[in-house]
């Protein structure tokens, strides 16, 4: 498994593929889910023109590898990675990556969501986001329907 | 003892500064007193959190001397 902090766009699908193709061995993963976040012109009711991302070197890269390793005591994963981004970023560009593969695609899907969920969660990042109005930094991450605050995936 | 005081996102700009060292005496010192004294005695804002060497911790955590504790707003990445 393996944690990239880094700043500069990236292509999340290239980086897959060339990380699959480095790390995984043939013939073993029958599944593979990627997580892609990317950059909105929107965010509470603000358009949004580019942001920041601010992280504290050292914890959050702690903090997102506990929660892979976590991942992988509750699933049969056979790799994961992480690549995020910080630093200034633009409209429509990639945030962050989360790939998983496991031999099965249920195991798969839901280590990648517990991952992102958690990351999101606990790994020191912030954003500041420039408006119109000047810059301002978010609050507290907008909430996505369909997930409980432990992170988890309402399926009722 | 010396404590490594980190500020990030807007309690930096709260704060005006990003990191300093505070010399601080007495025993069983506690994060919540190490606050006081960097911040003039102001309140602890209810939404805080704090790492103390990089791992989430609760304003009664004791330290020792040479720790690093951070204050931060809740966080936002992803």
């Amino acid at each position: 498994m393996k944690v990239i902090l880094r700043q500069g766009c990236f292509d999340p699908y290239q980086e897959t593929l060339a990380y699959e193709a480095k790390n995984l061995p043939a013939g073993k993963h029958g599944a593979s889910v990627t997580f892609v976040g990317t950059m909105r012109d929107f965010n509470d009711g603000h358009n949004v023109a580019s942001m920041f991302l601010e992280h504290y070197p050292g914890m959050t890269e702690r903090h997102i590898e506990a929660v892979c390793k976590e991942a992988a005591e509750k699933w049969d994963v056979l790799d994961a990675l992480v690549l995020h981004r910080y630093g200034d970023i633009s409209i429509s560009e990639p945030i962050v990556l989360v790939a998983v593969w496991s031999a099965h695609r249920s195991h798969a899907f839901d280590a990648c969501r517990y991952i992102i969920n958690y990351l999101k969660e606990r790994a020191p990042f912030w954003k500041c986001e420039s408006t119109q109005q000047g810059k301002r930094w978010v609050e507290h991450n907008t909430e996505d329907p369909g997930v409980n605050s432990k992170g988890v995936k309402q399926t009722a | 003892m010396n404590i490594t005081v980190r500020y990030f996102a807007n309690m930096r700009d709260r704060m005006g500064r990003a990191e300093e060292t505070v010399l601080i005496e007495g025993d069983s010192v506690t994060v919540k007193d190490l606050w006081g004294k960097v911040s003039a005695q102001q309140a602890m804002p209810d939404s805080l959190l704090i790492a103390v060497n990089m791992e989430y911790t609760d304003s009664g955590r004791v330290l020792k001397n040479g720790d690093e504790v951070a204050f931060f707003p809740p966080v936002t990445g992803g």
